[in-house]
């Protein structure tokens, strides 16, 4: 800490290893952040591009919205426009589907806590000074896998090789650098983190191979569409086997490295299992059985004021969009179905207009989608694989269950969603390797496009809840809405001036050095911000008003 | 020790020996490189030599309006696998996806990188909005517009990385809310002219093949619409192997068919292959798939404008004629 606690304002812009453009604004009293501005800082205005087109080919379009949860806005597209329709696709497409959105899921997951959010918490050049074998020991004893000390003796080799050249690259001017009181990990639990670091980086490309096998490529799946699945050539058992080599090599590091290391950042930074808190919660159902189209693995609902007694259902009926800080003109809050956008850049305001992002509430009230709501949630209707694994985490680092609440908490559960998720994975492989097995398998089903439809998809992805909205009307998209889980988590106030998430988590979060404010980045990147999937549901065009569905 | 840690522990330590890789592995990564590019294998002695140089070749790497699929594109690189490429290879001096340093931190990073004596190849990522000045996209109290022509005005290559920096991509299908251009189109002005490595995203073969040939032979040849010649030159359909369906009179007729299943060509369900230039076929995506082969029509995605010009998608590109 400093010699004097800082009071005055903060600002990162940009916030770095996100999706996207973001600034964030705080005004911190005495070491400690009183006050928060969250802003998204791009515009696209992908929905007016696909008015008029063939409802078919929209899931092409939207999909380009976000390149890291790459096809679950395909996904979510072509939900909606079979919902429209009245369509249900074969079960092995729906299979197909389940584990091309679950690769996709895991697989963003680790790409999110590794390669976006450790380097927050652990000093990549620290890693050169540990004890090898101590490490592996503590490395061992956390994740239940055995590791080998040469192996950490071969990370640190080309970690010094890499420091010592000079060249710092991607980690130049990283805060840890030269030392941070933040930054309290040992040494040889630094070289766990950047050996995981690197590996994880490996194993991503794996799972992406592995999502590949049916999507045709990854960034960007190309084989799903209205109607089911196109990827014949993948439903032969030879690509069954090379998915399941992929998978099970990804599991392991899942189950016991993902683990382990977020064990770690749990017992030396109590503190983050603290601040960082919201206070209300939603998501989608999601994962349904391919056949009957019930019994999701992912449960949707609410929950209020972080009560694990009580879990509500979502009523989309209740749902707002609130434009009073968005630049726009002025207008009252409006559900989706008749809102109106009608941009207007007027500078950067804290006290009036200050971000691309609409506001969306719950009930009037700001809400929090994602890892930590669904865990939540899953935790207070005691599913078990959530609640052991989720109990199994706070009991290692010594927490309660309401250090859930918390930026550590958020990154926590979207390490136990990853793992139940991997795990349930096995089981939708297993039932589609069986089906091929017993011969041809129905993936695609003809249909027909009415003139006139309405449809909505929803999906519980990555980073929350997404829905897709669309009127048909002569066989044309009429209109088309995006609702993504980053304009809940990370947009601007609302009319009643409440704190959007983010802003909210940031209130209370200790500043320990204000040139480089590591804190603010841990909770920030806690939700996982996706800004360029934020700031589409924008009409840039000055010329016209945009009527929303 | 698990299978898994053991591989991993095998390929870190090939990139131990000799300071890199193995040098057998090393050479065999510039052998890929150099074939990907279309050179003889000899060539590989020449990129070798450029990669061994002491100090790394710096890269900066600006994002734009764009989704970030190519540089999740470029996290999936296998030849050479990215961590190799940023600690070995290149020095990635400013890449606000992956960069450890954030705000002010990476603002200082960036302008550090931009005085570089040895100066520096610029990739951008994503399209440039133009509407109201560029206040559409700003990145630290900057519109994108001036931030790029600063970082790629001093530049000693400018790479367009993917379909939106090379020609707009998807914010500037119709009607183009943000007025969203490519790179090349955004900076005439000031006389840049970007390598386009179209698709979206692009295979990461044709981005770290790039790279290497600006190294080692310089400027690579491009094509009218500005990609390198040596991994656009040839349309997906020419090395499609479905190709011999297509030849044969053979089209699936609906995606349901048996001929869909037998892996007929996609021509009539509307594939943009015969109109798409790309090595898809050769190069493959993660190295497992690419489109056609999977069962998906292409959609053009590394031809300029196809968003509009190539759609609508659903159907046999003679029935275009109809707006979409």
């Amino acid at each position: 800490m400093a010699e004097k606690a800082y009071t005055g304002p903060i600002t990162v812009d940009p916030v770095t290893r996100i999706e996207g453009h973001l600034k964030i604004d705080v005004e911190v009293k005495d070491g400690v952040i009183v006050n928060a501005w969250s802003s998204t800082q791009l515009f696209r205005g992908l929905e007016l591009i696909v008015q008029g087109r063939p409802p078919e080919d929209v899931h092409n379009y939207v999909q380009r919205a976000c390149g890291v949860c790459t096809t679950t806005h395909a996904l979510t597209s072509i939900r909606a426009v079979e919902n429209a329709i009245g369509f249900k696709p074969p079960a092995a497409a729906e299979l197909v589907r389940l584990l091309i959105l679950s690769s996709l899921d895991v697989h963003d997951h680790l790409v999110h806590f590794y390669h976006l959010h450790a380097l927050d918490f652990f000093d990549m050049a620290s890693a050169i000074k540990a004890d090898a074998v101590a490490a592996a020991k503590l490395a061992a004893q956390v994740s239940g896998r055995e590791v080998q000390p040469g192996d950490y003796f071969i990370v640190q080799a080309r970690l010094k090789k890499f420091v010592e050249g000079g060249q710092l690259g991607w980690l130049t001017n990283a805060y840890f650098l030269g030392g941070h009181p933040s930054y309290r990990l040992t040494p040889e639990e630094n070289l766990i983190l950047a050996s995981n670091y690197l590996e994880g980086l490996r194993i991503q490309m794996k799972l992406a191979r592995a999502m590949a096998i049916f999507s045709g490529k990854n960034p960007h799946a190309q084989t799903m569409r209205v109607g089911g699945v196109t990827c014949y050539e993948s439903m032969r058992p030879e690509r069954i086997a090379e998915f399941r080599a992929l998978y099970e090599e990804s599991r392991e590091f899942i189950n016991h490295n993902f683990v382990g290391d977020v064990t770690i950042l749990g017992r030396r930074y109590p503190e983050a299992c603290v601040y960082g808190r919201t206070s209300n919660f939603f998501d989608f159902s999601d994962f349904h059985d391919p056949e009957t189209g019930k019994n999701p693995f992912f449960r949707g609902g609410v929950m209020w004021k972080r009560s694990l007694k009580n879990v509500e259902e979502f009523d989309p009926a209740q749902l707002k969009e609130h434009v009073t800080h968005g630049w726009y003109k002025p207008g009252e809050p409006k559900h989706p179905y008749e809102g109106v956008t009608d941009p207007d850049y007027t500078g950067y305001d804290q006290n009036g207009k200050y971000s691309w992002a609409k506001a969306p509430r719950y009930k009037g009230e700001p809400m929090e989608t994602g890892p930590l709501a669904r865990r939540a949630m899953a935790y207070a209707r005691g599913e078990k694989d959530t609640v052991t694994r989720l109990d199994a985490w706070l009991s290692a680092c010594g927490l309660k269950p309401e250090n859930l609440f918390s930026t550590l908490g958020r990154t926590a559960s979207r390490m136990v969603e990853s793992v139940v998720l991997v795990n349930r994975m096995e089981g939708w492989l297993n039932d589609l390797e069986a089906r091929i097995k017993a011969g041809p398998v129905e993936i695609y089903k003809p249909w027909k496009m009415p003139d006139k439809a309405k449809g909505v998809g929803y999906c519980a992805v990555t980073r929350g809840g997404l829905s897709h909205w669309i009127r048909i009307e002569g066989g044309k998209t009429a209109n088309y809405q995006m609702v993504v889980p980053s304009t809940w988590n990370l947009g601007p106030r609302c009319a009643a001036g409440k704190l959007s998430p983010v802003e909210e988590s940031l209130v209370g979060v200790p500043v320990a050095d204000p040139d480089r404010p590591v804190e603010i980045l841990r909770t920030v990147h806690s939700f996982d911000p996706c800004i360029a999937c934020a700031v589409h549901v924008i009409h840039a065009g000055k010329e016209k008003t945009f009527k929303v569905l | 020790m698990s299978s898994c840690t053991r591989i991993s522990a095998k390929l870190l330590e090939r990139q131990l020996d000799g300071g890199r890789m193995s040098r057998r592995d090393f050479m065999k990564f510039c052998g890929i490189v150099a074939a990907a590019m279309g050179m003889e294998a000899s060539f590989g002695a020449t990129v070798a030599q450029a990669l061994e140089s002491k100090k790394r070749p710096s890269v900066i790497y600006m994002h734009g309006a764009e989704c970030t699929g190519c540089t999740e594109a470029l996290l999936r690189s296998v030849d050479p696998y990215i961590d190799v490429l940023i600690m070995e290879i290149i020095s990635l001096d400013y890449s606000e996806t992956i960069m450890a340093a954030a705000g002010h931190a990476s603002h200082l990073a960036l302008e550090k990188a931009m005085k570089n004596p040895e100066g520096y190849v610029c990739t951008i990522e994503g399209a440039i909005p133009m509407r109201q000045g560029g206040v559409y996209g700003q990145v630290g109290g900057e519109t994108m517009l001036s931030l790029f022509a600063r970082v790629a005005g001093g530049a000693k290559a400018v790479i367009a990385m993917g379909s939106c920096a090379c020609y707009g991509g998807i914010q500037a299908a119709e009607p183009n809310p943000s007025g969203a251009v490519g790179v090349g189109e955004a900076l005439a002005a000031m006389g840049i002219k970007p390598i386009n490595i179209a698709g979206c995203p692009p295979n990461p073969i044709n981005y770290i093949g790039t790279v290497v040939h600006l190294l080692t032979k310089g400027m690579p040849v491009l094509d009218t619409v500005g990609r390198p010649k040596m991994f656009f030159g040839n349309t997906v359909h020419d090395k499609c192997e479905r190709r011999k369906h297509f030849d044969a009179g053979e089209f699936a007729p609906s995606f349901e068919s048996q001929q869909a299943r037998d892996g007929w060509c996609l021509h009539l369900l509307g594939c943009r292959g015969p109109y798409t230039y790309n090595n898809c076929p050769t190069a493959q995506f993660n190295q497992t798939n690419w489109p056609v082969r999977a069962g998906a029509p292409c959609i053009g995605c590394s031809e300029p404008g196809f968003w509009d010009l190539l759609a609508p998608f659903n159907r046999d590109v003679r029935m275009k004629g109809e707006k979409a």
